[in-house]
């Protein structure tokens, strides 16, 4: 609508200062990728004094880190289906009424991340302390998803406030019930919006670790195991391979959910 | 509807009834999230509470469930008063820092850069703040470590003896960056970063530039405009940054216990007292703190407007 104007040119320094924060966010990864192959077994000497690819053999062949995986897996797994309804439903309600208490919807939402995470970790451990509920799976799996459920929420009501009702309207008016419009008109426009939220929450899941200590008892998820690897260092390469294979990965469902909702921040 | 349809399927009928009675459809829509968050979460904080009021019987080292103040008398002592004042300085130092870096990279993605480079930019700013937290935290011990690339790069550029001076500092050094306050302000600055700068552009994408026009037009020089144009205008988006930058700095003890020369932290503590001595009250008490500063930040936050900002 704005005529769009040229794009200014910015002062030096700012373009400096700009450069340098991102690269600040930016050069770590790299220095995780390059010392899973290094040679150097015992200090974190750089640079390197060899490169080698051996640690990863070491690495596949360690027992302990693969049951730690797995169970990171399942429980990111249920918690994103678990946050992927509950989500929705609250995007659905807030989006389509005004009720009393709809602004503090999105608050409680957010609480469980916008809280310092040790008293939400706390919080829950406290509660299975007075109920007197075991550690288990299903203990990791409800603080997940807990507080991955905003994620999803934040997508799709922003999703449905770009929808908006008019085609909500024109599909009752063409003579669609309710299911009928949420299977053809609510469902196809909300998707990319849902597997995206539901990407970051596997995400966010898959690497928790302060309060899934609290909840998960004698249980090793895969961050806890690379904690476990921080605080007593036995084989430094092995946690660097870890290191490497974790960044790589996450980094595939993190960008798949940039694509999926670029386009609807772009307009 | 009812005339053109005369025997409706019940698909139908379940729709039009949920359409003419909206209370009842909007109860199912919110009975599940709104059930599980006040349950889980709210019940959760609620035990919390309640936990904080009862003690834990030094001889037997089981938790007595009865109504007490003596938890409280416990955390109100010297030692944890100066865990809390710890926390809450680092915490407040790595709002400002971090406010200060995210500022500028914010203001130059929101303002001088094409479609496409802001596409580039927000995708590399996002991209951090959703990789693996503890990863992230690793990545600094092999930076920092004494044998690690800043101290290569300090002695590639002969500045050695100026390294070795500022960790000679006291409060802020240590045997080495990686033993170190300032390490350790250096990494929790790393990790919550993003959280400051998204905020950040959001209430600068919100600031039209036809207000800037407007005021060159009247006569102001860009940094006038800068000053009091834009910067209040963005100032709400800082403040939601630090929501998270300060909560999240509070409550964090992954970071304190890989990095720094392990003084404790709020986390660390709530997370020993809870862990290997059983005393869950305590832990209960000490986050109850926390907790108050948080609800206090964010009456404030949203006074400031900091909510439309995130």
């Amino acid at each position: 609508m704005r005529v769009k104007s040229n794009v200014n040119r910015s002062p030096l320094g700012l373009t400096v200062t700009a450069v340098a924060v991102l690269i600040f966010l930016h050069f770590p990864f790299f220095i995780v990728m390059l010392y899973a192959f290094t040679t150097d077994e015992t200090t974190f000497t750089f640079p390197p004094p060899g490169l080698t690819t051996r640690w990863f053999g070491v690495a596949m062949n360690r027992a302990d880190l693969w049951p730690a995986l797995f169970l990171s897996l399942k429980v990111a797994i249920i918690a994103t289906a678990v946050a992927l309804v509950l989500g929705t439903l609250a995007a659905a309600a807030v989006y389509r009424s005004r009720f009393f208490g709809r602004e503090a919807i999105s608050f409680l939402l957010v609480l469980p991340i916008a809280l310092p995470g040790i008293v939400t970790g706390i919080a829950l451990r406290s509660m299975m302390g007075l109920t007197n509920i075991p550690f288990s799976f299903w203990t990791i799996v409800i603080g997940h998803a807990t507080f991955c459920v905003v994620v999803v929420y934040n997508n799709a009501i922003a999703r449905f406030r770009r929808t908006g009702r008019s085609q909500l309207e024109a599909s009752a008016d063409l003579g669609a019930d309710g299911f009928q419009t949420f299977r053809y008109v609510v469902l196809p426009n909300l998707a990319t919006a849902l597997v995206a939220g539901g990407m970051l929450a596997f995400a966010l899941s898959f690497d928790e670790v302060i309060v899934t200590t609290f909840t998960a008892g004698q249980q090793s998820t895969l961050p806890i195991w690379i904690f476990s690897q921080l605080t007593r260092p036995r084989d430094r390469p092995v946690t660097n391979v870890v290191a490497f294979l974790v960044v790589t990965i996450t980094a595939v469902p993190i960008l798949l959910a940039h694509y999926m909702t670029q386009d609807a921040r772009e307009s | 509807m009812e005339l053109t349809t005369p025997k409706p399927s019940i698909f139908r009928r379940i729709s039009t009834a949920l359409h003419n009675h909206p209370g009842l459809f909007l109860l199912l829509l919110l009975a599940l999230p709104l059930g599980w968050m006040l349950l889980v979460y709210i019940g959760s904080l609620i035990g919390l509470l309640i936990q904080s009021f009862f003690y834990l019987d030094g001889f037997t080292g089981q938790v007595v469930r009865q109504f007490t103040l003596r938890t409280y008398g416990d955390l109100f002592t010297r030692p944890h008063m100066e865990i809390f004042g710890r926390t809450v300085a680092m915490a407040a130092s790595v709002t400002v820092g971090a406010a200060l870096m995210a500022f500028p990279l914010a203001y130059y993605t929101v303002r001088y850069t094409s479609r496409r480079l802001r596409a580039i930019l927000y995708l590399l700013i996002l991209l951090p703040l959703w990789s693996s937290y503890i990863i992230r935290v690793y990545s600094w011990k092999l930076i920092l470590a004494k044998e690690g690339i800043v101290s290569w790069f300090v002695g590639q550029l002969g500045l050695t003896a100026v390294l070795d001076w500022v960790l000679r500092l006291p409060v802020i050094g240590g045997p080495s960056l990686s033993i170190s306050s300032l390490g350790l302000f250096l990494v929790f600055l790393y990790i919550w970063l993003p959280y400051m700068i998204l905020p950040i552009m959001a209430s600068l994408e919100r600031v039209s530039k036809s207000l800037g026009e407007a005021s060159g037009d009247l006569g102001a020089r860009p940094s006038t405009t800068f000053r009091y144009v834009t910067l209040p205008l963005a100032f709400p988006g800082v403040v939601a940054g630090s929501i998270f930058t300060f909560s999240l700095t509070l409550g964090d003890y992954i970071i304190p216990s890989v990095i720094g020369d392990s003084s404790p932290f709020i986390g660390m503590t709530v997370y020993s007292y809870q862990g290997t001595s059983g005393n869950i009250p305590l832990a209960a008490a000490f986050t109850v703190l926390p907790i108050t500063i948080m609800a206090i930040y964010l009456l404030v936050a949203r006074r400031l407007g900091a909510f439309e900002a995130l």
